[in-house]
């Protein structure tokens, strides 16, 4: 028997891993069957939560300090901005100077999604979204300007639950 | 027998016409059945979906992008055999088809020496493959149709000595005997399933597949086109509809074989003839000239399952590899049953 199972293995196994996978390619969905293909436009595979799909901005938090587009290895964001003066903290105190966002564009065209400026945002003011489906038929239109980008806020996910006593990051 | 009489010119008219069907039909069946759909199922994917339901009118779409294609002939190129190399390779699937039967009076020639003439005419297609790869004037071409010459000739000998046995058990060359000797037979008196040769000739029938598949260069065996060496063999200077000539003739030829394998080993177009108590050729109703065909095709597509199977099975075999198994193996296991069919063929 030793013979018949090593021509088996030589030339059976093959043979039988084709058939195998043809059999449960066609078997009906119902009963566990189909192939691992998702036909995109009709059907939708749902990312992974953390899925780099499109970065988001909170305005908000941003400082216009340019850490991001300074560590942008392709130089794929835009910024600018002015000094403004904001109502003081306390009463009777001196006005505070504040940075402005006038512009803050990520050309998509661009980006390789490396994250790094997600990454070196020390204002927490960009996000990951898992968010997938912004293809344009101009290629010009990739460029998202901070509207654009600040509607992405709302498909960021939760942050993950973090460790017992840190201090938790703000949407 | 249907007794009807048609003039010479219609009778040659409708043969064209059936070779046309005989040979593009199966062609299609197989490239979407086996190559698009089979495949993609054998690798967890679904193959072509879009054109048309569950992708079938995919090949009318491959067909009108080829026909769009720019005819491109490298500036060296030998012109004039540039341009016959793929109509000889498809030339020699129509004049195969030609002794093929489809049922007891659907047959184009009803040939005295018909395996002989299956046999010596598949090999035109090495000429037309050979001259494809030299008149190119391209360092791979010419590799591809030298190798593909070589391996053709190499497995045509297993092929015809395989097909010998199934001869000597019938006692005749005629491909129309070869079925009717099978369904008439019986095995120790038991006819019920008739004598098909696939359970007398088994080792032929495998010499037989092996050698079709390297005949068809098959993945096994498909050294001429191997893509990662040679780009694409005697094919790479090819484009549009030069190409789909070569395309169509390759899977047509992969039907055509697949009947002549079913012709010779699984009884060809005929049920066992005792279920009807016929026993001759002549007492075969009529009605199996519709049916004939049918059980042809069905017996192809079971044929090409198992050539595509293995394709889509195997990595493909080394140069030295290939002609070692053709001649080391096949030759002498073939010839060994040759000697085993005629020594039982006299004893019984």
């Amino acid at each position: 028997m030793g013979f018949l199972k090593d021509r088996y293995n030589e030339y059976g196994k093959g043979m039988s891993v084709t058939l195998n996978t043809f059999v449960q390619t066609v078997k009906p969905k119902k009963l566990g069957g189909g192939a691992a293909t998702v036909q995109y436009p009709r059907e939708k595979e749902a990312p992974p939560i953390r899925a780099r799909g499109v970065i988001a901005l909170r305005e908000d938090n941003c400082t216009s300090c340019m850490l991001c587009a300074r560590s942008c290895p392709d130089w794929c964001i835009y910024i600018e901005g002015h000094k403004e003066l904001a109502p003081p903290r306390r009463a009777g105190g001196a006005p505070r100077k504040v940075n402005k966002l006038d512009r803050f564009d990520i050309d998509y065209a661009l980006c390789m999604y490396c994250g790094i400026c997600v990454e070196v945002c020390p204002f927490d003011a960009l996000f990951w979204s898992p968010e997938y489906e912004y293809s344009e038929p101009r290629i010009a239109d990739l460029l998202h300007d901070k509207t654009k980008l600040g509607e992405w806020m709302e498909t960021v996910p939760e942050a993950p639950e973090l460790e017992a006593g840190a201090e938790k990051k703000k949407k | 027998m249907i007794a009807v009489d048609l003039p010479y010119w219609a009778q040659s008219l409708l043969r064209v016409l059936g070779g046309t069907v005989a040979v593009l039909l199966p062609a299609g069946t197989i490239v979407y059945l086996f190559l698009f759909k089979m495949m993609s199922f054998m690798q967890s994917r679904l193959g072509p979906m879009e054109a048309g339901p569950y992708g079938s009118m995919q090949l009318f779409a491959e067909v009108g992008k080829w026909l769009q294609k720019e005819d491109i002939q490298p500036a060296l190129a030998d012109k004039k055999i540039f341009k016959i190399a793929p109509l000889i390779v498809l030339v020699s699937t129509f004049i195969l088809v030609a002794v093929v039967p489809f049922g007891p009076d659907a047959y184009f020639t009803d040939f005295e020496a018909g395996v002989f003439y299956a046999l010596a005419v598949s090999s035109v297609s090495v000429l037309g493959i050979l001259i494809a790869g030299w008149s190119s004037a391209n360092k791979y071409s010419l590799l591809g149709g030298l190798r593909a010459a070589g391996q053709l000739i190499a497995y045509e000998l297993p092929m015809v000595l395989a097909v010998v046995g199934v001869v000597i058990q019938a006692g005749s060359m005629n491909m129309q005997q070869i079925v009717f000797a099978q369904n008439h037979g019986s095995i120790f008196g038991w006819d019920g399933v008739g004598n098909p040769y696939v359970l007398t000739q088994f080792v032929a029938f495998g010499v037989f597949m092996i050698a079709v598949q390297a005949e068809l260069t098959q993945t096994p065996f498909d050294m001429p086109i191997a893509e990662s060496e040679l780009v694409s063999g005697y094919m790479t200077e090819y484009s549009g509809f030069r190409f789909l000539i070569f395309f169509i003739a390759e899977f047509a030829n992969v039907g055509i074989f697949a009947l002549i394998a079913s012709v010779l080993f699984l009884g060809g177009w005929g049920v066992p003839f005792s279920w009807f108590g016929w026993d001759s050729m002549d007492a075969v109703d009529d009605w199996m000239n519709v049916v004939g065909p049918l059980i042809m095709i069905g017996k192809m597509l079971a044929l090409s399952f198992l050539i595509m199977w293995v394709r889509f099975s195997y990595p493909r075999l080394r140069e030295d590899q290939l002609q070692r198994f053709a001649w080391k193996v096949l030759i002498p296991v073939s010839l060994v049953n040759i000697m085993l069919t005629a020594i039982l063929k006299v004893a019984f």
